[in-house]
């Protein structure tokens, strides 16, 4: 079996500037392979490179250098499109159709018709949850709305893999989890998912493995337990009733001590020594234990280690 | 295939129609009944001429304008709102999509002309019915001449070809510059003949064949224009239309290739 998505040296450079034009580097040798059945998270801040790589596989532009293949075959190549599904970030369709035609017409491009292409376009809005609502233009729709709009026409032919570009960007709370869920559940089916995201969290809620670009290169890739390698930074104590002359104590073990309330303290320690030899002698001071919790790195950790604080403060995190 | 190419055509035309472009049809109608009331009042013995002169150019200028102006934006405007996005990445292809794009605008003004049409003929056959048999006798054509389906179909052709021109450039082009080429080359195209005769006066060699190579280049709309022929019940035969049309014909499929050539090598930043 084919791999899903695989990029080989994929270049781009734009030329800007319009008396004298010089290139610009969007996207620098980017080499990776996505397997069947992952979901892929392809991270990085504003203007990484992520656009131009779901335009790259797309080819809604062209490499400059380097090649991409989707399921086996040449990007464009239309047997591969019969077999993808792409929603653009801040996407626009036509509003002067309503859902149901304009999911009807990109159906109609995929050869459907008849009974089969109005029960799709009818099991795909109920699944995205656009109800009565189907049969207003969308010039009607709010953002949110048009969100979900895409992602149907984006499933409207049962893709085996589907790219996202920044799916959850413009919808409210619900709307997020709505699409987490829509992710977990294309993954269940076994589909390939190959969302692109600057928002950390939903990496670490749904991919398998996730790719980090900044300025255009590849900063890391690999599977989330393998790049942050769930090293523990250390482990974090909640404890009440916590005698004010252990104190000076703890502090010369703890590696921070902050005071939460009156008598309740919250204590973060290194992961040596381990919590097992640390916590008898808190609790012989009198002190009451309420948590325990190992200190992972995050994702986030990881990502101003690697692209450096910059680019996490661009990313308005 | 072809199929496609249909779909992405009656999506044009569905948006015309929900766009509200067939509205031109109202004011055409207006004006066209409102003129004949008039002549009728002022001139005896013109007014079926007249009226047949007024049609033809509404017909022609209507059409024009919807040509050029959801001509321009047919590519444009899908590049601009980033729905392309989102139609590229279904089994379709950048050719397929240009052509289905151009025949869906097609569509759009043959209902239009065909609409047009028929409202000029009842105008037609009214003022036939109010008018005498001794005055019809001095008309130079019949007022319900056939002939003058001759020479809307020729209309119809040349706005063909100005749909291709404005499709060419709304591939690369913002809409404001594809406006004002397309209008450009609709000018141009009527004097397109004065450039053959140019080596003739031309001393230069080189200026004569560049004036011979523009020739062949720029689209030549003068001979689709028959309507004074028409009005003034001159023949025009089947073979002259034939042979117009199969020229312009092979001048829009050139033009469409041209289009799909300019579109399939551009990025959509």
């Amino acid at each position: 079996m084919p791999a899903a998505i695989v990029t080989e040296h994929l270049t781009k450079d734009y030329r800007v500037g319009f008396w004298r034009p010089r290139p610009y580097r969007a996207l620098d040798d980017l080499s990776l392979t996505v397997e069947p059945g992952e979901v892929f998270g392809f991270l990085g801040p504003n203007g990484a490179g992520k656009t131009t790589t779901l335009k790259l596989l797309m080819q809604l532009v062209f490499p400059t250098a380097g090649r991409a293949e989707i399921l086996g075959r040449p990007v464009g190549d239309p047997a591969v499109k019969r077999r993808i599904g792409y929603l653009a970030e801040h996407p626009y369709f036509y509003d002067y159709l309503t859902a149901e035609e304009l999911l009807g017409y990109f159906g109609g491009l995929f050869g459907y018709s008849g009974a089969d292409r109005t029960r799709r376009v009818a099991r795909l809005l109920d699944e995205v949850e656009i109800g009565a609502e189907r049969r207003l233009q969308l010039r009607k729709f709010s953002k949110g709305m048009i969100q979900r709009v895409g992602l149907a026409q984006a499933l409207i032919n049962d893709p085996e893999v589907i790219f996202l570009d920044e799916p959850m960007s413009g919808l409210d709370p619900l709307g997020r989890r709505d699409v987490r869920a829509l992710i977990l559940r294309l993954r269940e089916e076994g589909r390939t998912v190959f969302f692109s995201s600057h928002i950390l969290a939903d990496a670490e809620a749904l991919c398998s493995r996730a790719a980090i670009l900044a300025k255009g290169r590849l900063v890391a890739s690999g599977s989330l337990s393998e790049m942050l390698a769930f090293q523990v930074r250390g482990w974090e104590a909640v404890v009440e009733q916590l005698p004010s002359e252990s104190l000076p104590r703890l502090e010369a073990t703890a590696r921070r001590v902050q005071r939460i309330a009156e008598g309740r303290y919250s204590l973060e320690f290194p992961p040596e020594p381990p919590p097992e030899q640390v916590l008898p002698s808190l609790l012989s001071a009198g002190g009451r234990l309420v948590s325990v919790m190992p200190l992972r790195q995050t994702l986030e950790d990881f990502f101003v280690e690697r692209v450096g604080s910059a680019d996490w403060d661009r990313m308005g995190q | 295939m072809l199929a496609t190419i249909l779909r992405i055509g009656v999506n044009v035309f569905r948006e015309s129609v929900r766009d509200k472009v067939l509205y031109n049809l109202v004011f055409f109608a207006l004006l066209l009944i409102g003129a004949s009331l008039l002549i009728s009042q002022l001139s005896a013995g013109q007014e079926v001429k007249i009226i047949k002169d007024l049609g033809l150019a509404s017909i022609s200028m209507f059409g024009l304008f919807i040509a050029v102006f959801i001509g321009i934006g047919l590519v444009s405007k899908e590049v601009e709102r980033r729905s392309i996005y989102a139609l590229l990445s279904k089994p379709i292809t950048r050719a397929q999509l240009i052509v289905g794009k151009y025949l869906g605008l097609v569509l759009t003004l043959a209902v239009n002309v065909g609409i047009m049409t028929v409202a000029l003929y009842l105008v037609l056959a009214w003022m036939n019915w109010q008018t005498s048999p001794a005055v019809r006798e001095t008309w130079e054509a019949p007022a319900l001449d056939p002939a003058l389906l001759k020479a809307i179909a020729l209309l119809f052709v040349q706005l063909m070809v100005v749909t291709a021109i404005a499709v060419v450039f709304s591939t690369f082009s913002s809409a404001i510059l594809s406006a004002a080429l397309t209008f450009g080359l609709y000018v141009v195209g009527h004097f397109n003949a004065d450039l053959r005769n140019f080596e003739n006066v031309l001393d230069s060699r080189v200026a004569a064949w560049t004036a011979r190579a523009l020739y062949y280049v720029l689209p030549n709309l003068a001979p689709l224009d028959v309507k004074t022929m028409v009005v003034h019940g001159q023949y025009v035969s089947p073979a002259y239309v034939a042979v117009t049309t199969a020229h312009a014909l092979t001048y829009i499929a050139a033009l469409l290739v041209l289009a799909t050539w300019i579109f399939s090598r551009r990025d959509f930043k």
